[in-house]
């Protein structure tokens, strides 16, 4: 048994300064791991100890992506432990959102895309005036929560340089000016990193990410991207009340109205009539109504305006 | 891209996946022989070997984690080290093999590499394949990083050898997946030992397995006596307030937030050295076990009488961290627990995986929706076809079993149509077997197989279907129909899933056939070997009445428009997520989802 105490150690676990811990996060096929490799390879260019974690299960799947990046000159743990993440670059907006619990409070630089990639499951109401299930902070919402926060269009910067997909590098270089390393060390990591037909771009997109990034942090005004409330406007959902009129006589069960109801909410009784048979689900969209050949049935919709009510 | 994993010179220093590592140290321990069948999060080990020349070893994908087993088990018969990898329930599959190779041992090298899966990140369940190793009396091995991947795979093979036993290195999600530094070795090719020939050791029948498994029972003994003094058992003198018993990347959690604690870190999780975790227990004022899972080392120290701790303050379930080790530790009373967090008041948006645009398993669920029949499926992709908006799947249990449980449900006397829905890649897995049953028994089924001619879930891995070896070169391809035909299925239908009128129409036709009947759903995989891109369509807006049919796609690249109808979004499409499968506009009854050029 190898028993010897591990003296040195324990006299150097005091001194050893905590290592530095940056989250990436984003949607599948984003980039999220190209950015953390680069991130782990400037670690090792300045000498540390270096762990990066990801899970990618399911990354292809338009799911969740989100790495840890730790470097330090010891490094245990490959996760970061949540409240302890010194940076947290966000390749879509509400990925972002999703993980700003995870940087230190008080200091924790936030770097996030302010561009949306909205997901199915959002859309999924189809009841009149719905609002999309899409995260709701802003900008200047969100920086208002974080120590030190940077909201950018980086897509619309790397969309600018000719491939919106090297808006990951942009931030990348928005990082870079809150980390020691030498310019020169990133371009040469972005350089090893990156196939060749997109090489110029994405050094041209992490020189355009550390401008707007020195830019922004002499004048806090710059920190977030102010065309984003001109892009997303959020209505109140008014009330609306659904009643379908089905005249049985009419109807002669050819099924179209039940095959074609979009929340399938129709179906056909014993003597082969269409009833409306999950009433709540209705969302009175009437392409029953226009597509009954017989004329057999009327949807009538109701807005209640909370206003006036 | 990947330059890194390109091979380097022995004494480099390379970030390593874990995956890459654990090829890395089987490659350096000279292994002839490598099989497996992807699965996650194991699946980049076997891509991994594959990169070595071919002249260094042979490598194949198997059709399941079984016969990958068996591969491995012929090749170490035949005297070269060989291995077999699989994720954690690859292993149930492979399990009949290695219950039976535990008592005839090794001969060469035999190495087994299980990926858990904790928290359950992309399987069906988290089982703890410790357990399984000792139930099948073979010796496990547990790396906590990439560095000791490599080391302790390389570690596996001599250990195969000197105790003449099959070895699983268990690996768990968070270590195949995590890159670190890895110091790097030569490759040492060890002789061929030539073929076993022992048939009293080699052939189990009853006689020999009662001479083989008191051998077995001693064996465990000696790998014990081993583990007290070999390096993987390493005893970390700090703090005696508390000791932990540790092992695997719990290990490092614990360094991570008890750097000063006195600890045991087991490499091998059974069978374990026993005098040693005495004398540590000895040495502390409370004993902590930290465990991933179940409480393996703890329910094994406890039952040698000692006041082991753990479960009562660590999860059973799900993935350990730091903040878990720590919360646990504070419980138990050796700590101060972690500032509570405050709270920013952000709800997260729920972002679950999807099919991707222009998936082919999208059009064949869609029609299968409209049939309402009971549908048992099977492990995929397509499993996403079991929620909202496709919501057509009732059953998934695991891997090959939706044929058996449809037979099933038709015994019953189901009311509803039963079909069972099965990819190209698991129906090669272990879907032929249960087909077999359907026919013999004669039951009322329509088995739709998805074929998207490649392992899609995993990654895009090829298989006996699509035409290719693991290394890229040409092999003889499966026909799917054939098959069928073969076992005696006189009603099999071809199908293009992106035609949904006729998807549809093809399963109304089955449904009603008597016996089994097999819809092959052919269309590839939009990712995989290839990423498909065709001219997008678009929304004509003025046309869309804000219906939103098509949005029963759940397509990614379907969303709102900001334009109303009737105070309904209207709907729009992201052209470059669309790649033009024509899906939505088969289903939109206003046509105005057209080319973008005429839209």
């Amino acid at each position: 048994m190898s028993a010897e105490p591990q003296t040195a150690m324990e006299a150097a676990a005091g001194a050893v300064s905590p290592a530095r811990n940056v989250m990436v996060v984003g949607v599948g096929g984003q980039g999220v791991l190209m950015i953390s490799k680069a991130l782990a390879l400037i670690g090792q260019t300045q000498g540390l100890q270096v762990k990066q974690s990801e899970v990618h299960g399911m990354a292809k799947r338009g799911g969740v992506v989100f790495s840890h990046v730790r470097f330090g000159e010891e490094v245990w743990s490959p996760t970061i432990a949540k409240g302890e993440a010194d940076a947290l670059i966000a390749l879509e907006w509400a990925e972002g959102l999703r993980w700003i619990e995870h940087l230190r409070p008080e200091t924790g630089v936030f770097i996030a895309d302010t561009r949306r990639i909205v997901p199915p499951f959002a859309c999924r109401s189809r009841r009149h005036g719905a609002p999309m299930a899409y995260a709701r902070e802003t900008p200047a919402e969100a920086l208002e929560k974080v120590g030190e926060g940077y909201a950018l269009d980086a897509t619309a910067i790397a969309t600018g340089l000719g491939e919106p997909r090297a808006a990951n590098t942009v931030l990348l270089g928005v990082l870079s000016i809150s980390m020691d390393a030498p310019v020169a060390d990133w371009l040469a990591v972005l350089d090893a990193l990156t196939p060749q037909k997109s090489r110029a771009i994405n050094l041209e997109a992490f020189k355009a990410g550390r401008a707007w990034a020195e830019a922004a942090r002499d004048d806090p005004s710059l920190r977030f991207d102010a065309g984003f409330a001109e892009r997303v406007a959020y209505a109140d959902a008014p009330d609306v009340s659904v009643a379908l009129d089905i005249n049985a006589a009419w109807c002669k069960g050819c099924d179209i109205c039940v095959k074609l109801c979009p929340e399938r909410c129709l179906a056909l009784d014993a003597q082969q009539v269409a009833y409306l048979k999950e009433p709540q689900a209705c969302t009175g969209c009437r392409v029953c109504e226009w597509l009954c050949p017989d004329f057999a049935i009327a949807v009538r919709t109701t807005v209640h305006d909370a206003r006036t009510a | 891209m990947n330059r890194q994993a390109r091979l380097q010179a022995a004494g480099d220093v390379l970030p390593l996946m874990g995956n890459e590592a654990i090829a890395r140290g089987a490659w350096e321990a000279g292994v002839k022989v490598a099989a497996a069948y992807p699965g996650t999060p194991s699946t980049e080990i076997l891509e991994s070997l594959a990169r070595y020349p071919a002249t260094d070893l042979y490598a194949e994908w198997s059709t399941n984690e079984k016969v990958a087993l068996d591969v491995a088990i012929g090749a170490a018969l035949s005297g070269v080290r060989a291995i077999a990898c699989m994720k954690h329930v690859g292993l149930n599959v492979a399990s009949d093999s290695l219950m039976s190779q535990s008592y005839i041992g090794a001969h060469a090298g035999l190495v087994l590499v299980v990926c858990d899966d904790p928290g359950i990140h992309s399987s069906q369940n988290e089982q703890d394949t410790r357990l399984f190793a000792r139930f099948a009396g073979v010796p496990v091995l547990e790396p906590s990083d990439a560095q000791e991947a490599c080391d302790f795979t390389r570690l596996a093979f001599e250990l195969s050898e000197a105790f003449d036993t099959p070895v699983i290195v268990r690996s768990t999600t968070r270590l195949s997946h995590t890159r670190s530094v890895v110091r790097v070795g030569e490759r040492v090719v060890p002789p061929s030992k030539g073929f076993v020939d022992a048939p009293g050791k080699t052939v189990t029948i009853p006689a020999n397995a009662r001479r083989l498994h008191p051998k077995l029972i001693a064996r465990e003994a000696k790998l014990a006596a081993w583990f007290e003094t070999s390096p993987l058992t390493r005893w970390e003198k700090g703090d005696r307030r508390f000791g932990v018993v540790t092992g695997s990347t719990a290990y490092l959690y614990v360094k991570e937030v008890a750097p000063r604690a006195s600890i045991l870190k087991l490499g091998a999780a059974y069978p374990l050295p026993e005098e040693t975790i005495r004398a540590f227990a000895a040495s502390v004022d409370r004993l902590l076990v930290v465990e991933e899972l179940e409480p393996v080392l703890e329910t094994a120290i406890r039952a040698m009488g000692l006041p082991a701790e753990g479960k009562a303050f660590f999860p059973r379930l799900g993935e350990l961290s730091p903040e878990l080790v720590r919360a646990g530790l504070a419980a138990a009373g050796l700590m101060e627990a972690a500032p509570a967090a405050i709270p920013l008041g952000i709800e997260p948006m729920a972002r679950p995986p999807v099919l991707c645009a222009g998936c082919p398993h999208t059009g064949a669920y869609l029609a299968l929706r409209g049939i309402e029949a009971r549908v048992a499926g099977d492990i995929g992709c397509y499993t996403l076809a079991a929620v909202e908006p496709l919501r057509s799947i009732d059953t998934t249990v695991c891997m090959g079993a939706s044929i058996g449980n449809a037979v099933g449900m038709a015994a019953t006397g189901e009311k509803k149509p039963v079909v069972a829905t099965i990819g190209d890649s698991t129906f090669l897995h272990s879907g032929i077997p249960p087909l077999i049953d359907a026919v013999y028994n004669q039951a009322n089924i329509t088995v739709v197989i998805l074929d998207n001619a490649i392992t899609a879930m995993t990654g895009g891995q090829d298989h006996p279907g699509t035409g290719r070896t693991l290394r890229g070169e040409p092999a003889p391809k499966v026909d799917y129909e054939a098959i069928c035909r073969a076992v005696g299925v006189d009603w099999v239908r071809r199908v293009d899933p992106y035609d949904v009128g006729h998807m549809y129409q093809t399963l109304r036709e089955a449904i009603v056939h008597k016996g089994v009947s097999v819809v092959i759903s052919e269309r590839p995989c939009v990712l995989d070997p290839v990423k498909i891109k065709g001219a997008p369509l678009a929304v004509a807006q003025e046309g869309c009445v804000a219906c939103q049919s098509c949005m029963n796609l759940g397509c990614p690249a379907l969303t709102w428009a900001d334009g109303l109808y009737d105070g309904r979004h209207k709907v729009k499409i992201d052209a470059a997520a669309c790649i033009g499968c024509t899906l939505c506009a088969q289903v939109c009854p206003s046509d105005c989802i057209q080319p973008m050029a005429l839209a």
